[in-house]
This record gives structure tokens, C-alpha cells and sequence, in this order.
């Protein structure tokens, strides 16, 4: 299983559009995608429901873990796209 | 009930459920309702009820074939997704990302995982769907701010996930096939977002008062309205003896495909109306019409004294709408849309171009613009108010921007920035002020950033008392009605059953209006301060204006005229009722209206002792 950590960019955290994102990203990768916080149990990253309920803002790390086919290509798009403000786009 | 009913063809025996005795259904041809009219017109057409969402059964019988089951909970969720979706591409961006987002919520696997494990312990396919909802809610609750508001999208999504589970019609505005009369307990923001006049011929709600939000809107939208028919006494059909409660029986009357008259000017309602009525009404609605076409432009009474009539508006659609009708401007330029259901402020820019788009739209004329008016009962994600008790009595208005000053100052930054790039004349004034300090502090924040004329409003009675002081500090105030009932009163706006005290004919409340007006005439004239004054009263004084439904009733704006009111700013739909009004009345007729409601008993006597000195051709305006 392959694992990384980052830091949250969007101004809004992880709520409404950057949520969205992340969650039909997350849902396009062949490998199944988690994401927790530090102290958090992990969700499935293609719950946007599960996502907002992690109450994830700017500047928050999180954990994202992979398992299955293209695991690391998997985190190497996710983690671009959180640490892209995507609220500014 | 979606059985089209038409003329006398009414089948009595689907009413009995809510009307025990007689037969209401062959009484009820020519049957006259009577509500609060509060938005002008008369429309015929047949009824469509709002339907209220259905709760799931609490005897439901756990699935026979749990993955069946499943599958059509799935196949439900799809349905609405995709409903939502298609709402989406009938909407602007904005919303269209929100209604998207929510379709994201209902094909979220963890509500099928959450139905599974439901369906397979026994429940039922729609409590499951429910319990699963509610627990993911109840975790969107504990995060707080914006996604505790993401729940009650998510509840929508489970009340019509429920619906096409139980084969019950789907909450909400239904699709209008061909123009109708909506009928609904009492519409809520969200309902009206997609209402267009050209399907919704008129709204009657069973709730609601003339300050509610269904009244605002339909008055916005000129879309002929009713409210509070529910609780205004009706006349008892002899088949039920008065026995059946007013709402039942509204209920049962105002049922899917039955033909109404609608008077949204009087309140008057006839249910299946014959040839008879229909002429009349339509012929009384012409002549109104014609009355009121044979004024046009600038507010003035009958002798001259001008009065300005400006509009209300709330999103840059309005603004579009109001710039093509006969107004002098805006009087209230309500900026919450730029705020509220978003997760972060709206950036300066952003805002620039949203004042700018509006603006231009005025040309050169006068727009008033309120600076964000949020609290408790609107919160902000990027602002929290915190839980209140009373939120009307908490941190909003300009409260909330002395907490979070950068919010006050990105936006009138963006202001001044948009007035500078355009034609028009720009005026701002600030919310909930209470002190004349309150009054200084945002009126030099509002000089700095470049904004020439600074006001206040007036809802708050410390602030009418002592308008001398708190005018001493700015250009010009606006007096909010609505709030400065409910504050005068103490009584809750949003709480129907107190309609009568929050009645803007009140005499406390006029007492407060003329308070405001004879601060701002003792600042131009009096000793306050002797070296600007010359105590001849050639000064002007600062302009008082009202802005909230009292200055739409055309009856009531003569009355504020006489109190020394020079302009009055209203939804663009009233406008016209209101020029006739003063086009047919001398100024000092006016100051005698006003006089006589001071001094009347109560809110009904002082309407009635002014409609008494009303000019005989202004009564049908009434």
C-alpha cells in the first residue's frame, strides 16, 4: 500500500468545488483511494459525503493511501490537485 | 391527490378525509375565499399543490428480496441525480456547481453501503434509505458552518429518494405543465429559486404574512399573491357547521386542477368562479391597469413635492429587470447574494465586477447600496455567529463587521472601486445601526475607502429616538419597516401568528418613523451645531427614505410622505399603485393622513381613518 502526506491549498478547504474535484478524481483512479487525517480513521476518497465529514480546511494535513493497480500514479495526481488552490482557479 | 377535479364534476367522496359531513365539493363552485393580498393582479387558472415530503411508514414491512431492494433504492438515487442535473442546466453557474454538487451527494456510495447493512437487518427500503441519510447528517451536523447546511440538501435528496419509494408525488414546486395558481403551506427560499411568471399565474400559501418571504418574492417577481388564507376567517360552507379547522379545510378545497380566481391586490379568492366573476375580475384588473398607466415618471404629489420611487432589489437579475421599469433607482440594494452559500468571502475583485454589472445597468441614475447584512438567521461559513438564542437581537448587521472588519472593508473597497468605473450615483448605507458611534464608525471606514454618500438604516427604535445624533454622523437615512416593526413591537418576523403587531400601520411604529424624520429637520434647523446651522431652517435636511414593504402599500406611503419622507423604495412591481397614489393627493392631505393614523387606537384604526381622507377615484387602490 502506498502512502504520502500533504497539506491542504484551497482557500475553502476541502468543502463544495475542491471537494467535488477531488472526489471525481479520486473515483477515476483503478486503485482504491483513502484519505484520513493525522489523528482520523480513513474514508474512501470517492465519498464526497465521507470527505465532508472529515471537516478538512486550509492548511490541514492529510494522508492519502492507495492499494491496487497504479497505486502511486493514483497519489501523484491526488496530491497535485490538493495542493493546488482550487478556488482560485 | 392529483386527480383532476373540473367545474362541478368535484367527486365529494375524495374529501372526505378532511370534511366529515355535508358535500362540500358540490357547495364549493363560486365559493369566496379571503386572504392578505399582498402582490398586486388578478390571474385564472387551475390549481397545483406544493406537495410536503412524506415521512417513510413506521409499520414498513422489511424488503422480501433485500437485493431488489437495494437496487431500487439505487435506481431512486439515480433518478434524482439526474433530476438535479437537469435542473442544473436550466440555471446560472453558481447555482448549477451547487445543485451538482448535491447530485455528487445522492450517487455517494456510502449511502448504498449504509441501505445494505440496513435492508439485509430487516428494515424497510424506505426507512433504510432515511436512517442512512440521517446518520451521515448527524456527522455533517457535528462539522458545523457549511456542512451542517449540506444536510438539509442531503434531506432533500432522502425526502425525494422516499417519494419515488412509496409512489407519492416528489416534495417541492412541481413541474407546471401549463400555467397555474401554486398553492403551498408557505414557501421557503429554496422552493421559489426556479418560479417564473410565465408558468405561475399566482401563489396562495395557507401561512405567512405580508412581510413573509413568499410576499417579497411574488411582489419582486409581479406575480399576483396570497398568504395567510389559512388564517384568516373564513366563511363556514353550512355542509361542515364551522366545525372543520381552517386549514383542512383549505386543504381540502385547494386541491390539484381546480379552478381559481385570484385577486392578489384585495386577497379575494373564488373557487371555481364563473363566467360572471371571470369578466369582472378581468375587467376590474384592466381598468386598475389603466388607472395606473396614466402616471409615469418621477414621484410627485399632487402639488409638486417630488417623491422619489425607487426599487428593491437582491442579485444582479433583479437589477436587470428594475433598470427597465419606470424608477428613479435603487432605494435598497440587498448584497447577502454575493455571501451567503458559499464557503469563502467573495473576493474583491468579484465583487467589483458584481456592483459594476449592476450599476451600469441604472446608468446615471441614484442606487443605494446595503453593505452585507448577515447574522445568526443568515450565517456565513467564513463569519460565524455563533449559536444564538436570539439571533435578531445578535451579532448581524453591522455587528458582524465590526467583529470581521475585512469583510466591511473588502466590500466597500469593491464599491468605491465600481462607482469610480461608472455613470451612477452611488449611495451606501449600513445595517442594524444602533449609536450614533456605530454611525461614525462606518461612515469614516466608508469616506476613506471613496464612497461619498454614507447612510444608515433606521430599524432598530434606539436608533429612530435619537436620529439627530446618528444623522450628525452620516448623509442621509433609510428606514427599514420590516425590522423596525418587529423591534418596535417585539414581535418575531418569522412568526406568522403575530402578523398584527409587526403591521407597519402601527401607530408606534409611524410615531418612530416621524421621530427619525424630525431628527434629521432639527439637524438642518436646530442649535445642535450652532456654527453650521443658521437656525432659519435654510439648510436641507438629510433625506429620510423608507424601504421595506410599508413603502409599496400605496395607502401607507401617502402616510409616510406626510411624516416627512422623500423617498420610498419598494419591490419595481408596486411602484406604479404608488405613484398613482401620490399623483392624486396634495402634500399637505398627506401630513393630515399622518396625523390621523398617529393618533388612531391601532393598526386597523389608523388605515381606516386615513383611508376616510383618501381622494374618492384612490380608493380602488386600496
Amino acid at each position: 500500500m502506498a502512502e504520502r502526506t500533504t497539506v491542504v491549498a484551497s482557500q475553502s478547504g476541502l468543502h463544495a468545488r475542491p471537494a467535488a474535484v477531488f472526489v471525481k478524481a479520486a473515483a477515476e483512479q483503478p486503485a482504491k483511494v483513502t484519505i484520513r487525517k493525522p489523528d482520523g480513521e480513513p474514508v474512501d476518497a470517492s465519498s464526497i459525503l465521507s470527505l465532508m465529514t472529515l471537516g478538512v480546511e486550509q492548511g490541514d494535513e492529510v494522508i492519502l493511501a492507495a492499494e491496487g493497480d497504479r497505486a502511486e500514479e493514483a497519489l501523484d495526481t491526488l496530491i497535485a490537485l490538493l495542493e493546488t488552490d482550487l478556488d482560485a482557479e | 391527490m392529483l386527480t383532476r377535479h373540473s367545474g362541478s364534476d368535484l367527486d365529494v367522496e375524495e374529501f372526505d378525509v378532511t370534511v366529515q359531513a355535508g358535500k362540500p365539493g358540490a357547495g364549493t363552485p363560486g365559493l369566496a375565499l379571503h386572504g392578505i393580498g399582498v402582490s398586486a393582479g388578478v390571474a385564472v387558472g387551475p390549481v397545483v399543490r406544493m406537495a410536503e415530503p412524506v415521512r417513510p411508514p413506521d409499520d414498513e414491512p422489511a424488503a422480501l428480496d433485500p437485493a431488489a431492494a437495494q437496487q431500487a433504492i439505487a435506481a431512486a438515487l439515480e433518478r434524482v441525480a439526474v433530476e438535479l442535473e437537469r435542473r442544473a442546466g436550466l440555471t446560472d453557474a453558481a447555482a448549477a456547481e451547487i445543485l451538482g454538487a448535491i447530485a455528487m451527494m445522492a450517487r455517494d456510495p456510502s449511502l448504498l453501503a449504509g441501505t445494505e447493512r440496513r435492508l439485509s437487518d430487516g428494515v424497510g427500503p424506505a426507512n433504510a434509505i432515511d436512517l442512512a441519510v440521517e446518520e451521515v447528517c448527524v456527522s455533517l451536523e457535528a462539522v458545523g458552518g457549511y456542512m451542517a447546511e449540506r444536510a438539509t440538501d442531503l434531506r432533500d435528496v432522502r425526502d425525494r429518494v422516499v417519494a419515488h419509494l412509496l409512489d407519492a408525488p416528489q416534495p417541492g414546486i412541481p413541474d407546471l405543465e401549463r400555467p397555474s395558481v401554486l398553492v403551498a403551506h408557505d414557501l421557503a427560499p429554496a422552493d421559489t429559486a426556479g418560479l417564473s411568471p410565465s408558468t405561475v399565474l399566482a401563489i396562495i400559501t395557507e401561512a405567512g404574512g405580508p412581510t413573509s418571504h413568499t410576499a417579497i418574492l411574488a411582489a419582486q417577481l409581479g406575480i399576483p399573491a396570497v398568504v395567510g388564507v389559512a388564517r384568516v376567517e373564513q366563511p363556514a360552507a353550512a355542509s361542515d357547521g364551522g366545525k372543520v379547522s381552517g386549514e383542512d379545510r383549505i386543504r381540502a378545497l385547494l386541491v390539484d386542477g381546480v379552478v381559481l380566481a385570484v385577486d392578489g391586490a384585495s386577497g379575494e379568492i373564488v373557487v371555481e368562479p364563473d363566467e360572471s366573476v371571470r369578466e369582472g375580475w378581468t375587467r376590474r384588473a384592466g381598468e386598475r391597469q389603466e388607472r395606473l398607466s396614466r402616471f409615469s415618471g418621477p414621484g410627485q404629489t399632487r402639488d409638486g413635492a417630488p417623491v422619489a420611487l425607487l426599487a428593491n432589489i437582491g442579485t444582479a437579475d433583479d437589477a436587470q429587470a428594475a433598470a427597465a421599469a419606470d424608477v428613479e433607482g435603487v432605494g435598497l440594494f440587498r448584497t447577502e447574494f454575493l455571501y451567503l452559500d458559499r464557503p469563502a468571502a467573495p473576493t474583491v475583485q468579484e465583487q467589483t465586477e458584481t456592483y459594476l454589472a449592476v450599476l451600469r445597468a441604472f446608468g446615471s441614475r441614484k442606487v443605494v447600496v446595503r453593505t452585507l447584512d448577515a447574522g445568526a438567521d443568515k450565517p456565513l461559513a467564513f463569519a460565524p455567529s455563533g449559536d444564538e438564542e436570539n439571533p435578531a437581537l445578535g451579532v448581524r448587521g453591522l455587528r458582524l463587521a465590526q467583529r470581521t472588519e475585512s469583510l466591511l472593508d473588502d466590500q466597500l473597497t469593491a464599491l468605491a472601486a465600481a462607482a469610480r468605473q461608472s455613470e451612477a450615483d452611488v449611495w451606501v448605507m449600513a445595517p442594524m445601526v444602533a449609536t450614533p458611534a456605530e454611525a461614525g464608525w462606518f461612515a469614516t471606514r466608508a469616506r476613506q475607502a471613496g464612497l461619498a454618500n454614507v447612510g444608515v438604516m433606521i430599524e432598530v427604535p434606539g436608533a429612530a429616538l435619537r436620529a439627530e445624533q446618528v444623522l450628525a454622523e452620516v448623509d442621509f437615512a433609510s428606514v427599514g419597516t420590516n425590522d423596525l416593526a418587529q423591534y418596535t413591537m417585539a414581535a418575531d418576523r418569522m412568526l406568522g401568528e403575530l402578523a398584527t403587531l409587526l403591521d407597519p400601520w402601527q401607530p408606534a411604529v409611524l410615531d418612530l418613523i416621524a421621530a427619525t424624520c424630525a431628527g434629521a429637520q432639527r439637524l438642518a434647523t436646530g442649535p445642535l451645531d450652532t456654527e453650521e446651522g443658521d437656525g432659519n431652517g435654510s439648510r436641507t435636511a438629510r433625506p429620510v427614505g423608507v424601504c421595506g414593504e410599508a413603502a409599496g402599500d400605496p395607502i401607507l406611503a401617502l402616510v409616510l410622505v406626510g411624516l416627512g419622507v422623500s423617498s420610498l423604495s419598494m419591490a419595481p412591481a408596486k411602484v406604479p399603485a404608488v405613484r398613482a397614489a401620490l399623483a392624486l393627493h396634495d402634500r399637505d392631505r398627506c401630513v393630515q393622513m399622518a396625523a390621523v393614523a398617529r393618533v388612531a387606537a391601532d393598526a386597523a384604526a389608523a388605515r381606516a381613518a386615513v383611508v376616510d381622507l383618501l381622494e374618492p377615484e384612490a380608493r380602488a387602490l386600496a
